[in-house]
């Protein structure tokens, strides 16, 4: 395990798309949903523990060296609505790019020959960890905090909200963000005995409505 | 490094500024329209689309801040068959999406290069921005800053990375020069103390002054590109 190639990875400015993304928060604040810091949080918290949580487990496992396929079947099972599918897929395709760039390695090339419309993002995350000579709990690790710090800093943009009281949403949910992390590396464990059937499928409903409407929006600041 | 590399480029095929795309045949040449809101980014790419379509297979990626309308725009003028022309959204950071993480634009532009390609030519219109927002030489080989006369006749004077750098500077709307007070002489002397030897193109969409000489700054670009 590197620190310094975690940070790498897990920095925000990591240019992998994410930037365009606000993790539902952009559809939460016009439900009025998200209009605080403290609507904020329970909203990451909502996130951390379902989508958060199946996100790391997929990571984990492809850092794990479960076969990618299977786990990018596993997440699609995983995610109802279509425009969070199109969204994931797409973010993985980029997170390949900028991590084939950064990690050239011959797994890596061989998802990209594999999955040239990109897999799944968190697949494509674990891989990336494995690349840069990181483990499953390093990939559980940058999946949650993304499932947290996405909708964060989107919500700066979109409310204006104070950006120290963003930040310090992220810091407080950061030991409950660890237990998770905790819970889907050893759901990822058992992957290599039990199949994809081991991973965590809690699911959000809200947040996968929400998505659905928000892709049919025609103005709107980000792309999901 | 496995297939398909480019020479004198070490990496992973495909990756962003490789002149090869993984089937080993030479990309089209991207060129960026950046500057600011409403200065004539769009009509510009429509006025280039009018001018080349006949020679150059040519395709348009747009980057909305929070709409898609520039690209609506484009396939309502006709400028170009509408499959030819693709919106990238930009989570309210049109520079970054141009500059710091360009995943998003160079995903757009391979798609249009394996689906409507073979591509000589793709313009990249970023969204609206402030004066220092510059393409990655990552996205595009080469970059067209569009001012607007309205703007304020002190923006060359002002510089930055845009207006300084670019390697075409368009200074648009010259028909209205008149009704706002720009004092036409004075921009391009201090587009050429900004900018030393780069090229400055007034150009008036309305009256036409100008639209040659920034297609056939493109066709130039083009000629080398492919030489
Ligand atoms: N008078 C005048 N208007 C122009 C010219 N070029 C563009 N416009 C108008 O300026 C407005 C903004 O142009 P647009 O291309 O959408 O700007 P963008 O935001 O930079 O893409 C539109 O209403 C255009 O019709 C020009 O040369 N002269
Ligand atoms: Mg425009």
């Amino acid at each position: 395990m590197s620190r310094s190639a975690l940070l790498v990875l897990a920095d925000g400015r990591f240019p992998a798309g994410g930037h365009a993304h606000s993790g539902g928060a952009e559809a939460a604040v016009a439900a009025g949903r998200i209009t605080d810091a403290a609507s904020l949080e329970d909203f990451c918290r909502g996130r951390l523990h379902t989508t958060g949580l199946v996100s790391a487990a997929l990571a984990a496992s492809a850092a794990l060296g479960a076969d990618p396929a299977e786990l990018d079947a596993a997440a699609d099972a995983r995610t109802p609505s279509p425009a969070l599918r199109t969204a994931a897929r797409r973010l993985g395709r980029q997170l390949l790019r900028a991590a084939r760039a950064t990690w050239p390695s011959d797994e890596l090339d061989g998802l990209a020959r594999r999955f040239p419309k990109g897999a799944h993002q968190p697949v494509v995350l674990g891989l990336t960890a494995r690349a840069a000579g990181l483990g499953p709990a390093d990939a559980a690790h940058c999946a949650v905090h993304e499932s947290v710090s996405g909708p964060a800093t989107a919500t700066v943009r979109l409310l204006g909200l104070d950006p120290f009281d963003a930040t310090a949403v992220s810091a407080r949910l950061a030991p409950e963000a660890d237990r998770v992390v905790e819970r889907a590396v050893d759901a990822a464990r058992r992957v290599a005995g039990e199949g994809v059937d081991a991973l965590p499928a809690a699911s959000a409903p809200l947040l996968e409505i929400l998505a659905e409407a928000h892709a049919g929006w025609s103005v709107r600041l980000f792309a999901s | 490094m496995h297939l398909d590399h480019a020479p004198a480029h070490h990496g992973p095929a495909a990756v962003s500024a490789d002149v090869t795309r993984p089937d080993g045949a030479r990309r089209a040449l991207r060129i960026g329209l950046g500057g600011p809101v409403g200065s004539g980014k769009t009509a510009t790419v429509a006025a280039l689309c009018r001018a080349l379509r006949d020679e150059v297979s040519l395709a348009v990626v747009t980057n909305d801040i929070y709409t898609r309308e520039d690209a609506e725009f484009l396939r309502r003028e006709a400028v170009l068959p509408p499959e030819r022309i693709t919106a990238v959204e930009t989570g309210a950071c049109p520079h970054t999406a141009i500059r710091d993480d360009i995943s998003a634009n160079l995903e757009a532009v391979e798609d249009l290069e394996d689906g409507v390609g073979p591509l000589d030519l793709i313009l990249v219109e970023s969204g609206g921005d402030n004066l220092t927002a510059t393409f990655s030489k990552g996205l595009v080989d080469a970059q067209i800053f569009v001012i607007d006369v309205a703007g304020g006749d002190d923006i060359p004077r002002k510089g930055g990375p845009g207006v300084t750098t670019a390697d075409l500077l368009v200074v648009n709307k010259t028909d209205l020069a008149p009704y706002v007070g720009a004092d036409l002489g004075r921009m391009a002397a201090d587009a050429r103390t900004q900018r030393a030897h780069l090229p400055v193109v007034f150009q008036s969409l309305r009256d036409g002054a100008g639209v040659r000489d920034v297609a056939g700054w493109v066709r130039e670009r083009l000629t080398a590109w492919t030489a």
